[in-house]
């Protein structure tokens, strides 16, 4: 029926068409053009729940379980999506205070308010279980399994080192890490973080406006599957380390072992030290602050590698075999000693023994007149045009030695110690103003010279297996293409001929079993030959530090070792009786019954007063 | 009648899907029942003899404003509005009915009054009816349903209605979003400039139009010195509003003795729309509520705030936005299935379209509703009886107003304004109403040839 307003008929379809189009067009930006909506509908619904791999094991060389893991449970929140909640019954349930609570959230939400931050670390399997069941009630959080480092016995902290929580330093500077994860600190921790952590993975859940869980994304095709870390089998010896480190309790000091044939270490003792389980979970950072506070005793402080003394004693068999090696003297060569080595104003004194001796004996009997003479020679030899060309050659063959320069173990922070160049001497007395009595202390190991147990082990290693080492390591191979750093396969040889070192042993063997004059026969075992030397090293602080490195058995050596017992007096008192029952330890298995007397003298000798005693987390 | 099984298929389907995903157990099955009663309603409808409702035209609506009035006193309370009657379990909702009540009253009133709305006392009681129900939801408040009312204005027009009170309603709608996006005096003063340049050609006198320019700048510029001065306390609009006043009381002379009526129109136009804009910001600023406020602000993007009250739009377009040219299938939106979208089966029904079935998904439902409105238009021009034609552009009327401003809202075009999709949503109430809205057309429709009163 048509009427004078017909035709507004058509005003009003094209209106209905405008407003149609005006939201398809609208539609088409939103759904077609813009691409962002997907993103923040991903946002919504996709929660990335990252697979931490469970941490590689750490052996020892007998297959024997160091280190392993146990269980933790992360609570984590997303405060953006936090929703109303009994939070009195969630304080009650974690045992937290409404401070922490509201503290903790706070911190989360400074953080980042939609990403997860971890809001309770490490909670109990127990208190997980009963949380987990009711877990819905609080929307945004949710709980991530972690696992936290277990140890089989309270032993070799240094040398495995700990975990502990990345810094935001570290996260700027690794973008791998995110914050809450772990990485290992010093030690095998640290050096082999890359093989231990392992590879994460990601399960992408959908969740719904609750945070509740909805199954999961395209059903798992985006997920990456977790990696455990490899396992490390190390050189290590644990009863080895164990024992080493019952040797050196209450007391200051080191011990290094090294297997010569293949430079792995067998134990690396630092005492005092601490339970490594003391840096595990959330009593690590109290635990941690202690230890750090503790400035007296300096349990954290790694004296094997990180410690430099004079060698001392110790040293004159490595200037015995550079004499031979410049054919200054030969092995029946002899000098003699009137309780010291006397020219003009300067005196080396020496202690009473018989003169002259050859250098077997001097070596034996460790005798300072001898290793003077034997220096000046070398300094002095005319096949160089100078004092300062013969100390450089002289200071070439402790370079090859490992001295005087980090060694390229695993660990990051060893010790350079100390060797100097002509240079210096140079520098510090003017160019030609020194000779060789100027330097003449460096003939016994003192003087300008700083040398870490480490190296000290290294060197005996290296005399072990007659002029050449292997750089000492503590992994002997990881997960299952058993592949390590090639350097460690590599031989350091010595330009210093074997023959020369047969001579040097001779007298090593005679330290410990020459009979009279060894300085180190009380520790001589019936059925093995260790050969070895005592050392003193001066200590201007108090007591001198007593040192003995050693090998054994003479021929086809097992075990090279470094042995430092601070304030213990001389070599042959407390560190030579050390160093013979780790040998004897490890080549054994046991103490021989005639040899308690000497195991109870070292475990009851006390140089510290105390050891703080810390809580544990079991 | 080949729409009606068209619709019935529609309808049905798509109510059983939507609900399906949101919720099995309840929801799914409750509109399932309320379908099944809508095809029983539906049939006794179309059964119903035509000559009934238009018989019965005023009897429904005075019904249903009584349940309207009613439901402010013994309704039950949800989300702040007192809008629902409870039975039991089943809630229903008289606005929704009051709907096809009032289309039928301003049908039966205009029958046979052709031609005659624009004598004012003809469109009085037109507008009446339409603002009766608008008045009576606007108190639950239901703000949703009152805006429909107000649609009915759609049908005032074609039936002859002056389109000026059509031009200055959309005219005040365009003022009213203007004062609150743009600072009030340069609003004002550009009100001014354009009744200036119009006054132009109706003056078409360059000495007149001149010394009336000079008059308005001559008072503005003294009223400014002395506030400047003197007062210090009136501000610029003040100012203004004086200034047109003045200069009005000057320009009445000239009016009287030219006789010059357009542009007494002109004046007071702009006299009416500087006091609107007044008037609205006042509205504003004092008389609606703040969630009200809030929500326009967020609309006209005043306001970011995803998480607070412009959460629900927000998510709305999210899910909508995910939703991409050809949508994430069946059953498969990942935020409307975990309920990111607040109200998503009944006021946000369409994220679930958008968001599953994308671009060719809303084109296609859009496209659907273009289509039966134009289609619901060339039924109604072709009725023969007035009655009929008025109801069946009383129907294009209020689907048009919710399919436009629940699609509208679900994609950030217009403020949220709770109303459902016609046959969409979850919701017995607005089914029903809808159903009955539609079915009385149709049949209608259906005895078209037959002489209705």
């Amino acid at each position: 029926m048509k009427d004078a307003f017909t035709n507004r008929k058509y005003l009003i379809i094209t209106f209905i068409v405008l407003v149609g189009l005006a939201l398809i067009i609208r539609l088409f930006f939103i759904q077609v053009i813009e691409e962002t909506y997907r993103l923040s509908a991903d946002n919504n619904v996709l929660r990335y729940v990252t697979q931490y791999p469970a941490r590689g094991l750490i052996y020892d060389r007998n297959a024997k379980l160091i280190v392993s893991n146990q269980a933790a449970y992360d609570l984590m929140v997303v405060p953006a999506q936090t929703g109303k909640m009994d939070t009195a019954l969630f304080c009650k349930e974690l045992d937290i205070t409404m401070n922490f609570f509201k503290e903790r959230l706070r911190a989360a939400k400074n953080y980042n308010r939609k990403s997860p931050s971890i809001f309770l670390k490490q909670m109990s399997a127990e208190t997980y279980a009963k949380f987990q069941e009711k877990i819905f009630m609080y929307p945004g959080f949710y709980v991530q399994p972690r696992t936290l480092r277990k140890y089989s016995r309270p032993v070799a902290a240094h040398l495995l080192g700990y975990i502990s929580e990345v810094d935001e330093a570290l996260i700027k500077k690794d973008p791998y890490y995110k914050m809450g994860d772990y990485i290992g600190k010093l030690g095998i921790e640290e050096a082999y973080e890359k093989e231990l952590r392992g590879t994460r993975g990601v399960k992408i859940f959908m969740v719904d406006v609750f945070s509740r869980v909805k199954g999961s994304y395209a059903d798992g095709a985006m997920d990456t599957l977790a990696v455990q870390g490899s396992d490390i089998i190390s050189g290590i010896d644990y009863d080895l380390q164990e024992y080493g480190e019952k040797l050196m309790q209450n007391k200051t000091g080191s011990i290094v072992a090294i297997e010569p044939e293949t430079g792995e270490i067998l134990a690396l003792v630092s005492a005092p030290n601490y339970d490594p389980s003391l840096l595990v979970g959330r009593i690590r950072s109290e635990n941690f602050a202690n230890l750090q506070a503790d400035t007296a005793l300096k349990p954290l402080f790694n004296r094997a590698f990180m410690a430099s003394y004079p060698p001392g004693s110790t040293f004159k068999p490595v200037n015995g075999l550079i004499a031979l090696q410049e054919k200054v003297i030969v092995p029946s060569t002899e000098f003699g000693c009137s309780n010291g080595y006397h020219v003009g104003s300067l005196t080396v004194a020496c202690h009473s023994h018989s003169s002259p001796l050859n250098l077997k004996e001097a070596i034996a009997n460790s005798c300072n007149s001898y290793f003077c003479q034997a220096y000046r020679r070398i300094l002095e030899n005319p096949r160089y045009g100078s004092v300062a060309e013969a100390y450089d050659k002289w200071k070439s063959y402790l370079d090859e030695f490992g001295f005087g320069k980090k060694l390229g173990t695993e660990f990051s922070n060893e010790l350079n110690g100390i060797l100097k160049s002509s240079a210096y001497f140079d520098s510090y007395h003017k160019k030609g103003g020194w000779k060789a009595l100027t330097v003449i202390s460096m003939a016994i190991g003192q003087g300008e010279l700083g040398t870490t147990p480490l190296q000290m082990a290294n060197m005996t290693a290296a005399i072990a297996n007659r002029g050449y080492y292997y750089i000492p390591h503590i992994v002997r191979s990881i997960g299952n293409d058993k592949k390590i750093d090639p350097k460690f396969r590599e031989k350091h040889v010595i330009s210093i001929d074997s023959p020369n070192f047969e001579a040097v042993i001779q007298g090593m063997e005679a330290v410990v079993n020459g009979g009279p004059g060894g300085t180190a026969r009380s520790v001589a075992m019936s059925d093995i030959i260790i050969c070895g030397k005592t050392g003193t090293a001066e200590n201007p602080f108090g007591e001198d530090h007593s040192v003995f490195i050693a090998f054994a058995p003479r021929d086809n050596p097992k075990i090279a070792i470094a042995a430092y017992v601070e304030n213990a007096g001389f070599g042959a008192t407390y560190a030579a009786p050390v160093a013979s029952l780790m040998i004897e330890k490890y080549l054994k298995n046991e103490i021989a019954a005639n040899r308690k007397w000497l195991e109870d003298r070292v475990f009851n000798l006390n140089l510290i007063d105390s050891i703080p005693e810390l809580e544990t987390e079991h | 009648m080949m729409i009606m099984g068209w619709f019935n298929i529609y309808a049905a389907v798509y109510n059983e899907e939507h609900t399906k995903i949101i919720d099995l157990s309840q929801r799914y099955g409750k509109q399932f029942i309320w379908i099944l009663a809508t095809l029983v309603l539906a049939t006794f409808v179309v059964i119903v003899d035509s000559r009934f409702y238009v018989f019965f035209a005023y009897f429904i609506y005075a019904g249903l404003m009584i349940l309207l009035a009613l439901v402010l006193v013994l309704g039950k309370e949800i989300n702040g509005a007192r809008s629902w009657f409870e039975f039991g379990n089943i809630s229903l909702q008289p606005s929704e009915f009051a709907k096809f009540g009032t289309a039928l009253a301003l049908a039966g009133y205009l029958n046979n009054k052709r031609q005659e709305l624009r004598k004012f006392n003809i469109f009085l009681p037109a507008a009446g009816i339409m603002l009766l129900p608008a008045l009576l939801t606007a108190l639950q408040p239901d703000m949703g349903s009152t805006i429909v009312f107000f649609a009915f204005f759609i049908v005032l027009y074609r039936e002859g209605m002056s389109p000026f009170i059509f031009i200055s309603g959309i005219l005040m709608v365009i003022l009213f979003f203007l004062t609150l996006l743009v600072d009030n005096f340069y609003l004002e003063a550009g009100l001014v400039a354009a009744a200036t340049l119009l006054s132009w050609f109706t003056v078409k006198n360059l000495k007149a139009w001149l010394a009336g320019l000079g008059i308005l700048i001559i008072i503005g510029g003294t009223l400014f010195t002395l506030d400047h001065y003197v007062f210090k306390t009136m501000g610029y609009e003040l100012i203004l509003l004086i200034t047109i006043v003045l200069a009005g009381i000057i320009y009445a002379y000239y009016i009287y003795s030219r006789k010059a009526l357009a542009f007494l129109v002109i004046y007071l136009f702009l006299l009416g729309t500087v006091l609107y804009v007044n008037t609205v910001d006042f509205a504003f600023n004092h008389v609606l509520k703040p969630h009200q406020k809030e929500r326009v602000e967020i609309m006209l993007g005043f306001k970011s705030d995803p998480h607070g009250k412009g959460y629900n739009v927000n998510q709305s377009i999210i899910s909508i936005g995910s939703g991409g040219f050809s949508g994430k299938g069946y059953l498969q939106g990942t935020q409307t299935k975990f309920k990111f979208v607040p109200a998503q089966s009944t006021d946000f029904i369409f994220c679930t379209v958008g968001e599953e079935w994308g671009f060719l998904g809303s084109l296609t439902v859009i496209g659907l509703y273009v289509f039966l409105l134009l289609r619901l238009i060339r039924l109604a021009e072709r009725q023969r009886s007035m009655f009929s034609r008025v109801y069946g552009y009383g129907v294009v009327s209020i689907l048009f107003t919710h399919f436009f401003i629940n699609i509208g809202m679900s994609i950030g075009l217009v403020p949220v304004i709770g109303i459902p999709l016609p046959f969409f949503s979850y919701g017995g109430s607005s089914l029903w109403g809808f159903t009955i809205l539609l079915f009385i057309f149709l049949r209608l429709d259906a005895s078209r040839s037959e002489y209705l009163v």
